[in-house]
């Protein structure tokens, strides 16, 4: 992305094209371009056989919503109890077999 | 409809009558396969284009399923920072801030980054920068990057320690010029190197180096380089994003594995960035303030559709202010931002913005 005023700029592009982070899986695809240079249509069939979803419900919050707190890996909104941060990264770890670099620090 | 509202590459509303539009598209298209050498635009897209930028609707996006990642370069400094960054004054930190992008904007990632934002005055200060890394891993969800600029500049006179090619080349002293550039390369890299490498003891999920390329080929190569040694020797992901859409030859006579960096255009970037071993590569491509976004739009997804095409690793585009066909202006009017954010998903077929 680049610079500009946070509406113009960041929440426009993410109301436009953006997968929604842990709103949805966005932060899910995005590991797997990270940890293993996927290409985004790669990334997301990854990551959508590891949930046993569609490739279409990773951007649909409705289902991302209850299904990210099923396997407790982290949810939009502060649920009591919820793995948090490193907490919910270990999960995310286990579940995509891919690393995570800060877990290290455990 | 007798015309279509717009915006000129400046930001200002103009009424394009719909043979105006297509015109303007063709011709953005065109400019793109003349200076790039990329293939056109096919004809569906284009009136896919104009369809876009036909609909009278505010905001526009892309189809359900076509979503893609972001990330961020400037990192979190848009909230807390001044104008530098378009800045908007919050009295946050950043480690608030970097849950506000994950939490409130929903982004896919993120990234912390010092205000100064170059790599050469974090140095001396990288401690704190870590535990900002730090702080952000322990708390955030989302893949967390480190990133700052190379900013070739800082190491030359004044405010470096080596000659400054801009006046050495002038006087017509172009091997001095030369030499110079490269000892820049040496220094701007062992401060890269050096930085990433804290940001990999700790943890980081990635390190990006923003608006690479910025002083032409030296500069490209110094992160090349850099990037070579730290896929090779740490965990860290590695993003690649482009200062502009061609590489300066300020140097002239620098390659990297035998290709010439001078003259570099996107699709011929993104290799040499593959083959240094980057994750991610951020192609720029330059808003021209005078033309109306429409061309601005159709110019830039010719050149990134090419990228796209060729890479093998994902790539995230640049459209912030005066990339990518949005508009070169520090509050961009949403109504075209989201149209060059839905064309450059839909039609230079980016793996992230």
């Amino acid at each position: 992305m680049g610079t500009g005023d946070p509406y113009g700029m960041s929440i426009s592009h993410a109301l436009a094209s953006g997968m929604g982070g842990i709103r949805t899986s966005g932060d899910l695809v995005a590991r797997m371009q990270l940890r293993k240079k996927m290409r985004l249509p790669e990334a997301k069939k990854y990551v959508a056989d590891k949930l046993h979803v569609g490739v279409e419900d990773l951007g649909d919050s409705t289902v991302m919503r209850n299904l990210r707190q099923e396997l407790d890996i982290g949810v939009i909104t502060a649920v009591p109890g919820a793995r948090r941060g490193i907490e919910a990264k270990r999960n995310i770890s286990e579940l995509l077999d891919v690393g995570v670099p800060c877990l290290k620090r455990l | 409809m007798s015309t279509i509202r717009t915006r000129m590459g400046d930001g200002y509303v103009v009424h394009l009558s719909p043979q105006e539009l297509r015109d303007d598209l063709v011709a953005g298209s065109a400019d793109a396969v003349k200076r790039g050498k990329v293939p056109p635009l096919e004809e569906n897209e284009i009136d896919w284009l104009v369809d876009l930028f036909t609909n009278p609707s505010r905001i526009m996006g892309v189809e359900p399923g076509h979503e893609v990642i972001l990330t961020k370069d400037g990192s979190v400094n848009t909230l807390y920072s001044a104008q530098l960054s378009s800045g908007v004054g919050l009295p946050l930190g950043r480690e608030q801030a970097f849950r506000v992008f994950e939490r409130a904007f929903c982004f896919d990632t993120m990234e912390i980054g010092h205000p100064d934002y170059s790599y050469k005055p974090v140095k001396p200060i990288v401690a704190l920068e870590a535990t900002g890394v730090e702080q952000a891993l322990l708390t955030a969800v989302i893949p967390v990057f480190y990133g700052a600029m190379p900013n070739f500049g800082l190491y030359a006179q004044p405010d470096g320690p080596f000659p400054n090619p801009a006046d050495l080349l002038p006087r017509g002293e172009i091997e001095a010029a030369r030499e110079a550039q490269m000892q820049m390369a040496e220094a701007c890299k062992a401060d890269m190197l050096y930085v990433s490498r804290v940001m990999d003891q700790v943890g980081s999920d990635g390190i990006n180096f923003d608006t690479t390329a910025s002083t032409g080929d030296a500069e490209f190569l110094a992160v090349l380089e850099t990037v070579e040694e730290l896929a090779a020797t740490t965990d860290l992901a590695i993003e690649v994003g482009m200062a502009a859409e061609f590489v300066l030859g300020f140097h002239g006579q620098l390659e990297y594995k035998g290709k010439r960096l001078a003259g570099m255009w996107p699709h011929q970037q993104v290799k040499v960035v593959e083959e240094a071993g980057a994750h991610l590569f951020g192609p720029a491509v330059n808003t021209n303030s005078r033309r109306s976004v429409p061309w601005n739009v159709a110019r830039a997804v010719t050149i990134v559709k090419e990228c796209s095409r060729v890479a093998t690793i994902p790539v995230h585009a640049n459209v912030g202010m005066g990339v990518g066909g949005v508009p070169m202006f520090e509050v961009p009017p949403a109504d075209v931002l989201t149209r060059a954010s839905a064309a450059m998903v839909e039609i230079g077929r980016v793996d992230g913005l």
